[in-house]
């Protein structure tokens, strides 16, 4: 009986507990909330937190240009998710909170847009064109995309509802090739890994992604790719928290020095 | 402890609540309020976004949604999948359930710790385990692949491999717990009667905790079922192949959310079938 007595108390210091900290987390938020609009004065000075939602595939160099951010302006913090721009742009319309959203094609972009969720027209930044991920030192002597429908090689590509997958079935259909994968992965990131885990001989991938693996995958361009080479678009969402540092954060990434960092990554200029 | 606890609690909710528990309030009338309103709160939590499912559910042009050709290759993919892995979990770890509650070995708490181990860890991280095991290059794959030419990832079979990873620890503790609670007397007393070891396990233990079977395999099911992590970092997404119902709702949620809900309500529908109907039919025996 006491023993039972003792853990019902137990359960409920473990209940009181949890509750506390769930009011603790909701004032925090709304507390960071109030502090970002609260702070009219502050039109020069850029402070604060931004929230940029952008593609998989722009993860290392926008990684870059945030810590040369924060350098440049003391007091504020650039917080990135990175991820499949469909998937991101499904979590802007569904209420996601973030101040810009850098997209891997016009089409992921348009979904935000035509939600109404974008401030402004969303401007293209960068191009990506794709390449052809190997084993490093390819040794299955891969030289074209044609050389991927050959039997007994296991491709992956990106499922056709993320832009890198798209552009793959755009290049595959220009040059009439029909290429069977073993598997769709859910965004370009995974496609690459299947790859440097050496679980898959190849996969079809952004030139930047080839480029940020470093020698843990060899990269063999394919002229098809000219077919297929994707926009990125970046706009202010509506719902922004911090304009202000948002504004500037964009203006960066097209400024001479954040091209910079992306041309080094392997984007084109738009 | 904390894994039998968690065991039993499953298969009384399984069975239908814990009736004998019930215990004659004392003091004061009525569920205090201090607990009513975290209960309440606790309750819409959980109910409130199924029911915003169906309240979004596009039901003007649910049946083209579900009738399409991909929804039913990948519901067909799923149940096949999630069956073939709970079968797998039955058949091996039943017997692990056993050896760790009726066997004294030194180190068998940690043993235990380690077969509960999947049910915290995030699934793709069980995944890139996976991998690492029985992936092209992994520490047993490689031996698959280069004596039988056997490669898991990609498969169908790869897809059972990975829910059952995750699936088979809520078999192991359920039976586990079970097999604690029951009497083991019944064997010893098969035992001086002449049975083996195994056949007091066969005939006596067997129909003794097959409802806590039952139970652990409902949970196992029903987690395979529901996998997304591990089965798309182990075994990819290729529809008929690899790709089942959890995957085909992420990827359709990309372009068309509506998709993505009514595939959801078919998930959704399958599991309070499948849990109402076997809580008709075997947990209230128990």
């Amino acid at each position: 009986m006491t023993r039972t007595a003792r853990r019902s108390r137990r359960t409920l210091q473990v209940t009181g507990a949890g509750a506390a900290a769930l009011l603790a987390l909701s004032a925090c938020s709304s507390g960071d909330a109030s502090s970002n609009k609260s702070d009219p004065s502050a039109s020069d000075k850029i402070s604060g937190e931004v929230t940029v939602f952008a593609a998989a595939s722009l993860k290392e160099s926008f990684t870059t240009l945030g810590k040369q951010f924060e350098k440049e302006h003391p007091g504020t913090k650039v917080t990135f998710s990175f991820g499949g721009s469909d998937s991101l742009a499904a979590s802007i319309t569904g209420g996601a909170p973030a101040d810009v959203f850098a997209s891997a094609s016009p089409k992921t972009m348009k979904i935000v847009t035509d939600a109404g969720d974008a401030s402004g027209t969303p401007a293209t930044f960068v191009r990506n064109e794709l390449e052809i991920a190997t084993l490093p030192g390819n040794p299955d002597k891969i030289g074209s995309l044609k050389d991927l429908t050959g039997s007994g090689l296991k491709v992956v590509l990106c499922d056709k509802e993320v832009p890198c997958g798209a552009a793959a079935q755009k290049a595959l259909a220009a040059s009439k090739l029909k290429l069977t994968p073993v598997s769709y992965e859910q965004d370009v990131k995974a496609a690459l890994t299947k790859v440097e885990l050496k679980e898959a001989d190849a996969a079809v991938v952004y030139k930047t992604d080839v480029h940020a693996a470093g020698d843990k995958v060899e990269g063999v361009e394919f002229p098809e790719s000219a077919d297929a080479i994707n926009d990125y678009p970046m706009a202010l969402l509506k719902d922004a928290q911090n304009t202000e540092a948002a504004k500037a954060f964009m203006a960066l990434v097209q400024s001479a020095e954040g091209q910079k960092v992306l041309t080094e990554a392997g984007f084109r200029k738009p | 402890m904390i894994p039998n606890d968690k065991a039993d609690a499953a298969t009384e909710t399984l069975r239908g609540g814990t009736r004998r528990r019930r215990v004659r309030s004392g003091g004061g009338r009525g569920v205090p309020l201090p607990l009513l309103l975290p209960a309440l709160l606790g309750l819409a939590f959980l109910i409130v976004p199924l029911i915003a499912l169906l309240v979004r559910t596009p039901w003007h042009n649910l049946p083209e949604q579900l009738t399409s050709a991909e929804v039913w290759q990948a519901l067909k993919l799923s149940l096949f999948c999630a069956t073939l892995a709970t079968a797998v979990s039955m058949v091996i770890g039943v017997p692990l359930a056993w050896l760790l509650a009726r066997v004294e070995f030194p180190g068998r708490g940690l043993i235990r710790a380690l077969v509960t181990l999947p049910l915290v860890l995030p699934p793709v991280v069980g995944g890139v385990a996976l991998l690492m095991a029985f992936g092209r290059n992994g520490i047993i794959g490689q031996w698959l692949d280069s004596w039988f030419g056997i490669t898991l990832p990609f498969t169908t079979t790869g897809v059972v491999i990975a829910e059952a990873f995750v699936a088979m620890p809520f078999l192991v503790i359920s039976v586990e717990g079970t097999l604690r609670a029951a009497d083991p007397r019944y064997e010893e007393a098969a035992m001086t009667l002449g049975a083996s070891k195994f056949t007091a396990f066969r005939r006596v233990t067997l129909p003794l905790i097959a409802p806590g079977i039952a139970a652990g395999a409902v949970l196992a099911w029903a987690r395979a079922l529901g996998e997304f992590g591990a089965t798309i970092t182990f075994a990819g997404n290729f529809p008929g192949r690899t790709q089942t119902m959890p995957l085909a709702v992420y990827l359709a949620l990309q372009s068309d959310p509506e998709a993505a809900i009514a595939l959801s309500l078919v998930l959704l529908a399958v599991s309070i079938a499948v849990l109402a109907g076997l809580r008709d039919r075997w947990m209230t025996a128990g």
